[in-house]
């Protein structure tokens, strides 16, 4: 047995995608030597029979969604009268504060690529895209990767750079770039999965799953299953930040507590006001909510939270909560891709009215229209940009309502003076860089 | 399939099929003449964007969510019949 990662030790006997040595990629032969061989997928039967197990591991989506990948496939696969299927691997990572899909692409590229390839092999697809974002430091290993495994007959996979935005690794953002256009989304049906790349069925799926079911295929649907929650098993990458001065990517068991995974790497939750779930698509917890909720789709739903791409961020009670509310809101407002009018005009002005929440001057007038924009923004948009912004601002909102309070008083603690904590990367204009 | 063919529906099911309104977000330009044709259905944002109620429309509205649809100089309306 490889010797576990320090991270994995407590509550992991053995990681699954962490290596042993987690700070170069894995070459090749040391990948084939830590995992064997990627099994075959033979015919017919063969393709059925490994659909069965990825259905009884109950592998569910990491990107986000948390849908079911077996479901998904056949879907795909059935789709394959246009023509044969495609694949994506979604290393795109839009999400500033996570950072867990580079980590697996710098670390263990083969562990991704025989997701891609099995996966590939299940639905029929001969081709295969990788999708990261610009100047990623995961497009680099990745190609090294390939260069490694040499070429593999009728089967060919490509690695894309997409312009770094938020919505850009939304999945019909991803397909309509692949298919020549601007990487924004499109307003849905069809589904990449019915018609995609070159219109035809699309397998888009992020590359944590794919190298999950690197795993699955290996060692079956009872091993996957033997960790983790039983509605949602296995392990789950997480982006992990908090006092004192943590921030790290972790694999735990699925089902963890928050508390528990937080303090697996040191966090203490006693010096948090808040715990950030999933993301800035994402929902502040008050950290004795997030404590005791447990890490599944279903356990955050259960919390009022989405688990999202698996971000858990403590907020340092020296840091002001409505400070980095307002700041993520004016992040996002500036992500939307410009096409929706309540997304254009709804987003800005909640991200205007939080701005003067937090820094002042604030106008007990704007209120009421707070609330308003907050309300009918939702279910507005293209895509999910908007409904993701105005849940993330109201749980800001709620978390934070003492601090809520002071700020509308004038008088905000002196935390709201602190640096900004939350990471986020420099804002584009609008109209540039969507190819 | 063989099944439901043999079986006659009943035709008062078919006359009660539930319409309903959604906006193609991308394609809106806040031309607003939707709000004025269905003013029972749709009213504008503080930005002239349409909010729409998402709940079934009553059959005697369904010619006027039409006449409203076909009125949108960009075709952003789009009546969703879903069954029965
Ligand atoms: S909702 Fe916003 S981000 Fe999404 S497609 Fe529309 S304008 Fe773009
Ligand atoms: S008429 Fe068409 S473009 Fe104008 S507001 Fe209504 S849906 Fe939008």
């Amino acid at each position: 047995m490889t010797t576990p990662s320090l991270t994995t030790t407590r509550l992991l006997r053995a990681p699954r995608l962490f290596c042993a040595d987690d700070s170069a990629p894995t070459t090749h032969v040391e990948h084939l030597r830590r995992h064997g061989p990627l099994p075959a997928v033979v015919g017919e039967h063969g393709r059925a029979a490994m659909l069965t197990t990825i259905e009884h591991s109950g592998l569910v989506g990491r990107g986000g969604a948390g849908f079911p990948l077996a479901r998904k496939m056949r879907a795909v696969a059935a789709g394959a009268s246009t023509g044969s299927p495609v694949v994506v691997a979604n290393g795109c990572e839009g999400e500033p504060a996570s950072r867990k899909d580079v980590w697996l692409l710098t670390r263990t590229p083969h562990l991704v690529l025989d997701g891609v390839e099995l996966a590939a092999r299940v639905v029929g697809a001969r081709e295969a895209h990788l999708c990261v974002h610009r100047g990623s430091a995961g497009a680099g290993t990745v190609r090294r990767a390939l260069v490694e495994r040499g070429k593999t007959e009728g089967f060919s996979i490509t690695v894309h750079e997409l312009p770094p935005r938020y919505v850009a690794s939304e999945e019909t953002a991803l397909v309509h770039w692949l298919n020549g256009a601007e990487a924004k989304p499109t307003f849905t049906p069809p589904r990449p999965f019915e018609r995609g790349v070159g219109r035809r069925a699309t397998l888009v799926n992020n590359v944590e799953t794919l190298a999950q079911l690197a795993l699955v295929a290996r060692r079956g649907a009872e091993w996957f299953r033997s960790v983790g929650d039983p509605t949602e098993p296995g392990t789950l990458l997480l982006s992990v930040s908090g006092p004192p001065q943590v921030s790290q990517v972790v694999e735990v068991p699925t089902g963890t507590t928050v508390g528990a995974a937080l303090a697996q790497v040191g966090v203490d939750l006693e010096a948090s006001t808040g715990v950030l779930v999933g993301g800035y698509f994402g929902t502040w917890l008050r950290p004795d909510v997030a404590a005791s909720a447990p890490l599944t789709h279903r356990g955050m739903h259960a919390a009022g939270a989405a688990l999202g791409a698996g971000v858990v961020a403590a907020l340092p009670a020296t840091v002001c909560g409505v400070v980095e509310t307002a700041r993520v809101a004016t992040y996002l407002a500036a992500q939307s891709a410009g096409q929706c009018g309540p997304c254009v005009n709804g987003l800005p002005a909640i991200a205007d009215a939080l701005r003067l929440l937090a820094r002042g001057p604030w106008d007990e007038s704007l209120a009421p229209a707070l609330d308003r924009w907050l309300s009918i923004v939702p279910g507005r948009g293209a895509c999910r940009l908007p409904d993701g912004a105005a849940r993330f601002v109201v749980s800001g909102l709620t978390t934070f309502a003492a601090d809520v309070a002071d700020h509308r008083a004038d008088r905000p603690c002196a935390s709201s003076r602190a640096g900004a904590w939350l990471p986020l990367p420099p804002v584009q204009s609008r109209s540039a860089g969507w190819r | 399939m063989a099944t439901t063919a043999s079986r006659p529906v009943p035709l008062g099911r078919l006359a009660v099929s539930i319409m309903r309104l959604q906006v193609n977000p991308i394609a809106c330009a806040a031309h607003g003449l939707c709000a004025e044709l269905l003013p029972e259905w749709i009213e504008l944002d503080e930005w002239g964007y349409p909010l729409v109620d998402s709940q079934p429309m009553p059959q005697q509205l369904i010619s006027h969510a039409r006449r409203a649809a076909a009125a949108c100089p960009v075709r952003a309306i789009v009546i969703e019949r879903s069954g029965q």
